[in-house]
Formats: structure tokens, sequence, C-alpha cells
């Protein structure tokens, strides 16, 4: 939509000034305030977002090259000591790897199942809003409360095990307890590439959001028209391929949407981790959310935290600016 | 007959996901109603032989002030960021200026970082005003930070309220204010009621800011609840009922305005 002119108080794009010749001047004394008043309404917020949002990014950039090292607050510059620490610290770097291994695994099954359940949905299963239903109702609940229940389920001596042990399972995952990282190639101080322990959270996580990626592909499938899937069949192309062919091309959007949400969400993960598991052994699960959290409210290393703050702004804007291109990209094309 | 069989692996499918999604539900009330003597690790499975309310009693002793405290910070923090969103979307849907598709993107941002990335100043500033550690920073804090969503979803409703519908306020002479007051607000329930679910869900389930910002008594009832799981002295049937009352609020506005929750969820994710 393209932005209306300055001059315009109409409303809308398609609105323009239809008053009667007589009261023209009327309106146009008016005009002045009114043109000011939109912005004046939104000062507040802008201001709001400016400071908390703009001013406070600048702010902890600043501190993580401050002296801010102990409980005494000390701004003056300290250099980038915080940043070269860090890419030789043995926690950040696993929770570096742990963060990323995270994303792609949750990202990776809550799209695969969010698309399975949306397709089986709208193919209109007996009983319909009640699945639906229950695979969205996780979507209401706290992290808070899915990493004190997970934490039970994925128990290692609770649980799941309790009823693989009784199914004859000989050797019981240790879920979140496990230590291991397959398969373990060694790169510097760490273990690459996936920490087991990573799993169970990865279980609890999706648990909580699969639902959501049914729901935007629900909102895909129901805007593709039944007439094209007719005309597809006619063509004699079979179910099978007129989902490959047809319909998963239109999810495309959906996909993204999804990738930039649960993306975002997944790398600054924090709650979960922190209740259901904390850093772990060894840190397998530990994730610079949770590090940037106890360097600075438990050690104090406020220039450490900040540091590690900035590195995850990074993170999001390392994967936002991609998705949103292709987004806007998808967009472009839909349009012509 | 033959279409019933080649559906079935749709059901299996289905079903199988819906125990997955259902089994901490499963355990969260069986525990939590089970009497002290059964609700064993071992045993966590199995039905409870008697209902017991000992758990629930025991949660909610402990729970309570913790529970006042996020009803306190959520309705005020709910309503108040309705009403800013409500105004903001209105003007950038319906009275674009200059830049103002600029100033709606910049707006949006704030919605996609990494709260971390302002948390040390935002605990200074906080301090400094002498609202840490209290309800009102956390209710500062969060209208602060919805201001990008509920923006959006209330741009996005009020954009797709019909321009003669506007226009017939316009020519009645009604400026911003009256075109908002006489016919924008009186058309906004379902978006009010859209965005009021998803503020008061988030709002009520946050960690980070209840964890970062207030401590002890201020504390809202997530923060309670962490506290208890990561206790050892807590029993595990304690947990899950103190889990299932700090979850109680949302799930109900869930099963009672679960369409409207949804939709908060998809305008959230859609940009329009």
């Amino acid at each position: 939509m393209a932005v209306g002119g300055d001059t315009e108080v109409a409303a809308g794009d398609a609105g323009s000034t239809r008053a009667e010749p007589a009261s023209r001047d009327r309106v146009r004394r008016k005009r002045s305030l009114e043109r000011a008043l939109p912005v004046l309404l939104l000062l507040p917020s802008i201001l709001a977002m400016g400071v908390f949002v703009y001013g406070f990014i600048a702010w902890t950039g600043w501190v993580s090259v401050s002296n801010w090292t102990t409980f005494v607050r000390d701004l003056s510059f300290g250099g980038f000591d915080a940043y070269t620490r860090l890419l030789d610290d043995f926690r950040f770097l696993s929770g570096m790897r742990n963060v990323i291994v995270f994303t792609v695994l949750f990202v990776g099954v809550s799209v695969v199942l969010g698309l399975t359940l949306a397709i089986l949905l709208d193919r209109d299963p007996w009983g319909g809003p009640l699945w639906r239903n229950i695979f969205l109702f996780p979507l209401a609940i706290s992290f808070v409360v899915t990493g004190v229940v997970w934490q039970w389920l994925l128990n290692p001596r609770a649980g799941v095990n309790l009823l693989l042990d009784r199914l004859g399972v000989e050797t019981l995952p240790m879920w979140y307890v496990s230590t291991a990282v397959v398969p373990g190639w060694r790169w510097g101080q760490i273990d690459l590439v996936i920490p087991v322990a990573l799993v169970a959270v990865v279980i609890a996580a999706a648990w909580q959001m699969s639902g959501f990626a049914m729901a935007i592909y629900l909102a895909g499938l129901q805007g593709i028209s039944e007439d094209l899937r007719e005309a597809a069949r006619v063509d004699g192309a079979s179910e099978f391929s007129i989902y490959r062919r047809v319909i998963l091309p239109m999810l495309r959007p959906m996909t993204i949407t999804i990738v930039i949400v649960l993306g975002h969400i997944s790398l600054k993960t924090f709650d979960l981790i922190f209740v259901m598991t904390g850093p772990g052994t060894g840190y397998v699960t530990d994730v610079p959310a949770v590090y940037m959290y106890e360097s600075t409210f438990r050690a104090n290393q406020f220039a450490r935290g900040a540091a590690i703050s900035v590195v995850l702004l990074v993170l999001v804007v390392l994967l936002m600016a991609p998705a949103i291109w292709a987004r806007n990209k998808t967009e472009e094309a839909s349009r012509e | 007959m033959s279409k019933v069989l080649a559906r079935t692996p749709l059901y299996l499918v289905l079903i199988a996901v819906a125990i997955f999604s259902l089994v901490p539900l499963y355990i969260m009330l069986v525990t939590s109603f089970k009497s002290p003597v059964e609700a064993t690790i071992s045993r966590m499975w199995e039905l409870p032989s008697t209902l017991s309310l000992d758990a629930w009693r025991g949660a909610w002793s402990i729970l309570r002030p913790y529970l006042i405290n996020s009803f306190a910070l959520a309705i005020p923090a709910t309503l108040l960021s309705s009403l800013i969103g409500s105004i903001n979307g209105y003007i950038f849907a319906r009275w674009r200026f200059r830049g103002s598709e600029i100033v709606f993107n910049a707006l949006l941002l704030g919605m996609f970082i990494p709260y971390q990335i302002v948390l040390i100043p935002l605990v200074v500033t906080l301090q400094s005003m002498g609202l840490y550690n209290t309800i009102y920073g956390l209710v500062l804090t969060h209208v602060i930070y919805g201001i990008p969503i509920t923006t959006l979803i209330f741009r996005n409703f009020y954009a797709r309220i019909p321009n003669d519908v506007i226009e017939a306020g316009q020519i009645d002479g009604a400026g911003l204010l009256g075109i908002y007051r006489r016919i924008a607000l009186p058309l906004s329930l379902p978006g009010f009621v859209v965005v009021g679910i998803w503020q008061f869900t988030q709002i009520w389930n946050e960690f980070l800011w209840a964890v970062t910002l207030t401590s002890a008594g201020q504390r809202p009832v997530m923060v309670a609840l962490q506290n208890i799981s990561g206790s050892q002295i807590v029993e595990f049937d304690l947990q899950m009922a103190a889990a299932m009352q700090a979850a109680l609020p949302t799930l109900i506005i869930y099963v009672l305005l679960g369409r409207y929750f949804v939709r908060g969820l998809l305008a959230g994710a859609v940009k329009g």
C-alpha cells in the first residue's frame, strides 16, 4: 500500500476531501491541527520505543565495552575484552552450539509436525475442531509449566522411561541427563554436533509450539481454492503430486513466517531451559540467554552479560534478515 | 467401507499426536488429585484410587499471593496496552502521514529483539525510577514492550473497516478523535477481545521480566512455580497441582475463547 499524501487528512487510501465548498474554510483551519494530531498521539509510543528499544540497545552495546565487571557500576570504556574472552569461553561456545542445534531441530520438527497435522485436518476428518483444539491448547500454557511437567516426563527414572521399561526396552534413554554429544567431533574446546540432552528439550518445545505451525499452515491451506485442486485432478494429477506440485509451493510464505516466529523464539530461549534442565553437566543444555542471565544477575559480570546479549541480537538479525527478504520476494512474486 | 479403511492411517497419526499433546495434561491432572501416599514417581501413570484435594490445597497455600500478583500485573497491563495499541493501530491504518510506514516498521522491530538486549538498561532505569521490584515496574515494562504487537493487530483490524464507513464520519465533520470515538471504537470489540486475550496470555506466562525485575513477595506466579519445581523438598504431587493452578487462568481463557486466541496467533504472525 502506498503512503498517502501528507496534506490529506482523509481516511484510508481511497478517501479524499468531499466537503461542500462553503465548509472548506472551516475544514482547512481544522486541518493544521488535524495534520499534527496523528503524530502527536503516536508520540508517547514513538518516544517509549525510541528509548526502551533503540536507546537501550545502544546502552547495552556501551555496557559490553565498558569496565562494568563488578557490583559497582563503572561505565568507562574498557575495550572489547568481553567479546574476545567469549571466543575462548567453553560455556559460551557450548551455548552457541546448543542454541543453533536446538533452533534447527525445534523449528524443523515443528514445521514437519505442523504441516502434517494441517494437511490431515484439511482433509476434514471426523471430529474436526476437536483435533485442532487438542493440538493448539499447549500454546496457551507458559514455557515454565511446560518445563516443570516435561522435567518429570523425561526424567530418566520416571515418566516415559517407566513405560519403556514396562515394554521391555533394555537401555533406557538418559534424556536431558545425558552428557553425550553425537557424533562428537572435536572442534577447539567443544564437541560437535548434537548434544543428546537437547533432544529432550526439543520434544518439550515442539510439544508446545507445533500447534502454531499447524495453525499457520491451516490458514494457508484454507486460502487455496478447491477449484485449483479440482483442476489439477482433472489434469490427471495424483493426490500426492497435487500436494507436491501445487499445494506445497503455495505454502512457502507460511513456512517463512513460521521460521521467523519460531526461530526468533528459539534463539532467545530462556525460560524452558532455565526451568527444565538448567545449564546441564558440561553445559550440554546451556544457551546464551541463560548464560547472559547468570553472568549479569548472579556473577555481576555486566560487560559479559551485555556482550552475550549483543551476540544474541546479531543471531536474531542473521536469521530474520534473509527470512524477511525471502518473504518480501514471495510477496512481490505473488503480486505480479 | 473402503473409504473408511483408506483413512485409517490419517486417524492413527491424529490419535498418536493427540496422545502426545494430552500426556502432560494427564500427568498434571491425575497426579494433582492423588493422595500423598499414591503420588509416587513409580506409580505416576496410574489413576488415583480416591480423589484427594491435599495437593491442590498445599499448592494453593503456597501460590496464592503470587497468583494475586500475577492478576495485579496482567489485568492492568492488558487493559493499558490494548488501549494504546488501539489508538496507534487506528492512526497507522487510517491516518497515514509522511513517513508513517517507516515509523510503523521501526516500532514493529521492537517485537523481534531478544529482550536480553534491553535487560541491563531496563533494570537500571526501573531502579532509578523507584519501580524496580514492584508490580508497577512490571506493568510498565509489559505495556511498553507490548506496543509493537498490539499496534500491529489493531492496525490490521482497522484496515479492514470499509472506507465508506469512515468517510461517512468525515462528511459529518468529525475529526480523527471524533471518528475514533464514534465509529472506530464501537466497532472495536472483537479487536479488543483478540488483543486482550493475547496480551493477558503472554503477560501471565512471561518469565524473563518476572524473574529479573522482581524478588521475594513481588514475584508473579511463574517465578513462584519455578521455585517450587527447583526445590528438592516439594513433592511431585504438589508440583503438579501448582503447575495446574498456574496454567489454569490461561487454559480457561483458551477453552472459553479459543477462537479469538487463534485469531491473535495468526494476526501476530502475519504482518498485514
